[in-house]
């Protein structure tokens, strides 16, 4: 082979298998986004069914019961328009509180109960987790300074 | 009066380091010696303004005068002295502020350093380092004052995160971001280089041991920041492809891409262009994830403000950074040229293979970090995206370069023959594949990715062994201890690091593959079976801790029968903030981890409990700090000890091309 076309050939390859990792990237981008609903939107049947998505907002006072004998627990999450049930097995992060923000990851199940997979633990008891914040907003509610506990502005 | 000099020191720290710019292009520029002979003194004045302004916050931390608002936030008076210290970095504040601190150290150290290298170099090199750092002594001053007061002075402080109260966060950040801020060095010169059109061996020589440095310290600051996520988180992760955990591992694959391409600059003379562009990348990196921590655009533990105006302000910077530096890099490198030509099957080929590999990783990586910010500044609603993802498209990009790393170093440059080098590696090749087809058989469970993951890690250590006995089968000394002695320090740092990847991946592969987690529900006298272990809950006390009060599980472990270890899991109330923490028990070994961390009381005394047996999981940062060890040997490699010599060997050819 000519020096030239053994270049060509070599730019070729090396062309070839960049297309290979980024349509693997972009594959499996594609089918690991998770998208995020509003507990409104869930009951207006936006959210799809038979995928995974994530809801937010805020755990209803007096919602959360734990099963006697497992480790499931049932809450209910509210944007203060509409209210979800939830159905959880596992251990809940340590910031789970009633009245506190939460971002739960799962599935609608067909009479409407979500099942969650993962219920998001996060670091700071002053942090609002944003997805919660932003279904209260879509809600129309003002973010209650007192439920989260002052959401700090600057610190 | 202490908080007023911190601020005072800033300001002249901030006026020295544009002193630093100012005299230090124009020096270089015109070549004047009394100019050039000022640019030291300005960069060692800027360094040590900016210590005593650090040493003036650690001050008011560790004497907690609350009437600085920044104190009065993260830390209490009832917090232990060297967590108080530590508080120092705890606010976004006092970490900007450490970041210029690792920064002025780096500059410090270059213009110590340094001495043997041309001076109009060192010049540019220190005015580019300078330019940063009025950057950010312009965003901390301007925006994020850590010596602002608080009038009246509060009686006693807020506390600091109950999570940021642990001795790996002592040192987590300071080593993170000596590596993040490292990277300003290999950058530095980049740029230095492509100002004076100089890219050539002598350029890679000189930067090779602060990239070196700058990547065995991001390497541990990682290492540090994932254990410190497994044994604090309380739920026995060691990676989530966090946001925040992204920000540091771009630049450290950036970093490793790097010095991979620098060792072929330096010996071969190629891969100029994109050795240049991978240090302004990797830079650039470090600024993304600056801006992602600290403009709260993320929000995490890690992200303390939410003011745009300091978004803004970063962003801007690294606009002007990265879009400046690559215009530079635009107009300058059509002149690079191109370095000696290299076969198909050469150590040069498998070197850019990983180097691309590298680079395709890190652009997934990034994707995924940003893509749902920028969804999400574009109000095109919330998305997520999760580990699932990561683990999809970075262990199959990293698989063949995991392999092609073994080959590697024992190809030659230009030119390798691949029936040599089956000879070479056949032996490392069929030992590697008979443990990958037996071990799962005898640990009973078998896998694709298992058979995968235990084949490579025994292909890098088996073919690093080939390695080093051919080599030193082939040194010509008599003795084992000539051959020994006879190979460089940086030699061997690559087969330490090297094998420091194959101890990693073996931990990785043997964890994911084997680890076992039950999550229950466990009263009193209740019991357990997991992995071979019976833990039997015994009940729970309240215990009282320093500045919390805990509930304190027991958890008797037994193997056949026989008490091995008693854990005892905590669930601590920190009495400040009345923030909630799981203080898991773990129990280290050499093959494995055994991990119980209390949930939450579940009604009639009964409590929610997670066990996990994690089978290998040390070996993972096991294998990080040996290839940081790795990193550290090549770094004391006798040729840049003798750099002065080196410099001026190069100086006496440019004079004899001249």
């Amino acid at each position: 082979m000519k020096p030239r076309t053994k270049r060509a050939a070599a730019i070729a390859a090396g062309l070839a298998a960049l297309g290979v990792a980024v349509a693997l990237v972009l594959n499996a981008f594609n089918s690991n986004l998770v998208f995020f609903f509003t507990p409104s939107q869930v009951a207006s049947h936006e959210a799809p069914s038979g995928r995974t998505f994530r809801i937010g907002g805020l755990v209803e006072a007096g919602s959360v019961v734990h099963d006697k004998d497992a480790l499931t627990v049932h809450f209910r999450v509210t944007d203060t328009a509409q209210t979800i049930p939830v159905v959880y097995t596992g251990i809940l992060p340590d910031l789970f509180r009633e009245g506190k923000g939460v971002v739960a990851q799962g599935r609608l199940e067909s009479d409407g109960t979500f099942r969650a997979t993962e219920v998001l633990a996060k670091h700071d008891e002053n942090y609002m987790p944003p997805e919660a914040a932003e279904a209260l907003r879509k809600a129309g509610h003002p973010i209650d300074k007192a439920a989260f506990a002052g959401q700090k502005g600057k610190s | 009066m202490i908080p007023e000099l911190g601020h005072f020191a800033l300001t002249i720290a901030l006026a020295l380091a544009i002193a630093q710019v100012v005299i230090a292009f124009t020096g270089a520029r015109t070549g004047n010696p009394a100019l050039l002979a000022t640019v030291r003194p300005a960069a060692i004045g800027q360094f040590v303004f900016v210590a005593g302004a650090f040493a003036a916050l650690a001050w008011c931390f560790v004497t907690s005068d609350f009437s600085v608002m920044n104190v009065a936030q993260h830390s209490n008076s009832k917090l232990p002295a060297h967590y108080r210290f530590a508080a120092t970095w705890g606010s976004h504040e006092g970490s900007i502020l450490l970041w210029i601190l690792m920064l002025a150290s780096w500059t410090f150290a270059v213009a110590t350093l340094s001495r043997a290298l041309p001076e109009r170099f060192v010049a540019r090199v220190l005015g580019v380092m300078g330019l940063v750092s009025v950057g950010f002594l312009l965003f901390i001053l301007i925006t994020s004052n850590p010596f602002e007061r608080l009038l009246p002075a509060a009686a006693e402080g807020q506390d600091l995160n109950p999570l940021l109260q642990d001795p790996g966060m002592v040192i987590h950040p300071p080593m993170l971001y000596m590596g993040y801020v490292g990277f300003s060095v290999a950058f530095a010169f980049s740029i230095a280089a492509l100002i004076e059109g100089r890219l050539d061996a002598a350029w890679a020589r000189w930067s090779r041991p602060w990239t070196l440095a700058a990547w065995c310290f991001l390497t541990v600051g990682i290492c540090l920041g994932s254990a410190w996520a497994y044994y604090t988180l309380g739920w026995g992760g060691w990676w989530f492809w966090d946001p925040v955990e992204n920000a540091s591992f771009m630049p450290w694959l950036v970093g490793t891409a790097l010095l991979h391409s620098l060792a072929v600059t330096e010996k071969r003379g190629t891969f100029r262009s994109w050795t240049v562009l991978l240090a302004i990348v990797a830079f650039s990196l470090s600024l993304v994830g600056t801006f992602l921590v600290r403009s709260g655009v993320l929000t995490s533990v890690h992200a303390f403000a939410t003011d745009p105006r300091r978004g803004i302000f970063i962003l801007l910077f690294l606009v002007v950074v990265v879009g400046g530096s690559l215009t530079l890099f635009a107009w300058r490198a059509p002149r690079v040229g191109l370095g000696s030509g290299f076969g198909a099957v050469s150590r040069e080929s498998m070197l850019l293979a990983n180097n691309v590999l590298l680079a395709v990783a890190m652009s997934a990586v990034l994707l995924g970090t940003l893509y749902p910010l920028f969804l999400d500044a574009l109000g095109l609603g919330k998305i997520s995206v999760g580990p699932p993802y990561f683990d999809a498209v970075f262990v199959p990009l990293m698989a063949p370069a995991v392999f092609l790393m073994a080959v590697g170093p024992v190809a030659s440059w230009k030119r390798a023959a691949l029936p040599d080098l089956w000879v070479r590696l056949r032996w490392a090749m069929g030992v590697s594949i008979a443990a990958a087809l037996v071990l799962p058989f005898a640990l009973g469970k078998s896998s694709l990715m298992i058979a995968v993951g235990l084949w490579l890690a025994f292909w890098v250590v088996a073919a690093t062994v080939a390695l080093v006995w051919q080599r030193l089968r082939a040194s010509p000394q008599q003795t084992l201890m000539g051959k020994i002695g006879a190979q460089s320090r940086s030699w061997y740092g690559m087969a330490v690091a090297h094998l420091g990847i194959g101890l990693f991946i073996l931990g990785v592969t043997m964890v994911k593959g084997y680890e076992t987690e039950r999550d229950l529900r466990m009263s009193p006298g209740d019991r357990v079976t997991l992995g071979g272990y019976e833990f039997a809950f015994k009940g729970t006390k309240d215990v009282p801790g320093p500045n919390y009060a805990a509930v304190q599980g027991t958890f008797e472990v037994r193997r056949d029968g026989k008490l091995e270890r008693t854990l005892f899991p905590e669930k601590r109330t920190y009495n400040v903030s009345g923030q909630t923490m799981t203080w898991a028990a773990i129990d280290t070994g050499i093959t494995r981890d055994i991990y119980v961390s209390l949930g939450e009381p579940v009604g009639d005394g009964a409590w929610g409990v997670r066990v996990y047996h994690k089978p290998f999981v040390d070996w993972i940062w096991v294998g990080c700090f040996v290839m940081a060890l790795g990193g550290l040997l090549a770094l004391s490699d006798r040729r840049y000890r003798l750099r002065r010599q080196v410099a001026e060997i190069d100086a006496a050819a440019a004079g004899a091309r001249a």
